[in-house]
């Protein structure tokens, strides 16, 4: 079951990109992190808010035929990893493209989507509880599309 | 640290089991593991239990007291262990510290996963509770498809091939159908794997492990005929996209470095080994971080036979995940109860001749976790 309050916590992020910094290690996080890890205590109070540019480079990606739950009706997806411009990697879908358009090293740009609902029944897989919440957050377009 | 050994393992039927129930398969395991170490129910001090997600699978959390009960073992310590498909092999982790602490001098490990009492789509769902929720299960990534990221990403960057990875679905079902507790005992080819239905790219059905139900245990006692000689421990990011490099499992790294350092051996003495073939790219990945072949070259070694049966270094000899079974609690275990047959000699049509060390590698979901465990003969 997803409550609308654990889709709306997340927003900053999944909708804006925003991530954070580690000002002693420089080191670039998306989501943003409590701690660095890699500085751990030294980093308390010391994280500071970063926007990401949503722009980036596919690391790898693969063509999705069994879907996740409430992805059915997009199948088959093309789910890939990207390396954004400013250092932190993330996983999502790049819409908009042919099966056969993406490579390795593509450059893709950020678009707002849609992710999933959370339907009642369960029929869908969803939650069964009717919420109809809604996730909304990021995913990719090849630059040069909108 | 006093030494720790096995004296005895048991082992149910893997596969689709309509109609025997969670409680009833761990139970069967135990009993048989049990009766192969000629000890008493009364002798056991401490059972640890491995089920990756019972709540979620059968409806029941708190299952620990439940099998304590089953087996008239209230009086005793009962501590159920998860950690995605690893929890098998860090139940046995923890059971190794137990007795090398000396606290307890008899104890049991159990492994066990009942995944067909639910619908396709459910099960989907419960396997992707292994990913990270928020920034990869929502995005739309399934555990296959994380494996077909890496595999993706290991054909580019080393030029494993698609061959080269049906090889060792190939290899695991030839095992497997030596095995007569194996999910499948059919053998397969690779035209087969090549054209059965794609899950994500460029992995098929026939890469990935099916779901099974089935149960495995272990009695570890201070004296036995096989030794554990190193268990060990290590995790990495939940989220694929967040390791350094996608074609390395740094779990598995991390703790195999560490294996073998307490064991005092190499990989390159390493003489039989079970490792996580979730998806068949999981098994070549592996084969490389364990330090058995060099990075990239994993692919190649299987597509030359190197780890079949006749082959110098003998991956998977039970026929692994894919073909053996993956009830995802029970799979640790099981993989410890083939490493032991063998290293005893009673591996039936499956047994290598002249065994001294064996290695099982457990890996949770897409590489957050890792247990390495290395075996010796007494």
């Amino acid at each position: 079951m997803v409550g609308p309050s654990r889709i709306w916590r997340e927003a900053p992020s999944r909708y804006r990109f925003l991530g954070n910094r580690c000002t002693v290690c420089e080191e670039v996080y998306f989501p943003p992190r409590q701690i660095c890890p890699k500085c751990r205590r030294a980093s308390i109070g010391r994280m500071e808010p970063i926007q990401l540019s949503g722009n980036g480079e596919v690391v790898t990606y693969t063509v999705v035929y069994d879907p996740a739950v409430g992805h059915e009706l997009l199948t088959p997806y093309i789910l890939a990893i990207v390396k954004l411009d400013e250092g932190p990697r993330v996983t999502s879908q790049i819409v908009g493209a042919g099966l056969s358009e993406i490579m390795i090293g593509s450059r893709v740009k950020t678009v707002l989507r849609k992710l999933r609902e959370e339907k009642g029944g369960g029929e869908d897989g969803g939650s069964g509880d009717g919420s109809g919440v809604i996730t909304y957050g990021y995913k990719f377009v090849l630059d040069g599309q909108s | 640290m006093r030494k720790v050994c096995i004296s005895g393992v048991g082992i149910t039927k893997f596969g689709e089991l309509w109609s025997r129930s969670y409680r009833e398969l761990i139970v069967e395991a135990g009993l048989r593991a049990l009766e192969d170490a000629e000890l008493p129910g009364e002798s056991i001090e401490c059972l640890y239990m491995a089920s990756m997600g019972p709540g979620m699978w059968v409806s029941q959390e708190h299952a620990g007291p439940m099998i304590a009960e089953q087996t008239g073992l209230t009086s005793i310590p009962v501590v159920r262990v998860e950690s995605g498909c690893a929890s098998g092999a860090l139940a046995l982790h923890q059971a190794f510290i137990d007795v090398a602490s000396g606290k307890h001098d008899i104890v049991v490990v159990g492994g066990v996963e009942k995944m067909t009492d639910v619908g396709a789509k459910e099960a989907g769902s419960i396997i992707n509770t292994m990913l990270d929720y928020e920034w990869e299960s929502i995005f739309g990534a399934t555990l296959p498809a994380l494996y077909a990221m890496m595999a993706r990403k290991h054909m580019h960057d080393y030029g494993t091939t698609r061959e080269q990875m049906a090889e060792v679905a190939v290899k695991n079902h030839y095992n497997g159908s030596l095995n007569p507790i194996a999910h499948f005992g059919r053998k397969i080819s690779v035209d087969q794997v090549l054209s059965s239905p794609l899950l994500a790219d460029p992995l098929r059905m026939l890469d990935c492990a099916p779901m099974s139900d089935g149960s495995a245990a272990l009695v570890l006692t201070s004296k036995g005929d096989v030794e554990i000689i190193a268990c060990e421990m290590a995790s990495s990011t939940l989220a694929l996209h967040s390791r350094e490099d996608i074609t390395t499992m740094d779990c598995v790294v991390g703790s195999s470095k560490k294996a073998y350092k307490r064991a005092g051996i190499n990989p390159s003495d390493v003489d039989i080994a079970e490792l996580h073939d979730y998806c068949t790219i999981g098994e070549i990945i592996e084969s490389e971080d364990l330090g058995f072949f060099e990075k990239g070259k994993g692919g190649k070694k299987v597509a030359e036979g190197v780890t079949s049966l006749n082959g110098s270094l003998p991956i998977n000899t039970s026929g692994g995940l894919k073909s053996r079974g993956h009830p995802i609690g029970a799979t640790g275990v099981a993989q410890v109860a083939e490493i032991y047959d063998q290293l005893i000699g009673r591996a039936g049509e499956r047994q290598i001749e002249l065994l001294d060390y064996g290695l099982c590698c457990g890996v949770g979901g897409s590489g957050g976790s890792a247990v390495v465990s290395i075996f010796r003969r007494r």
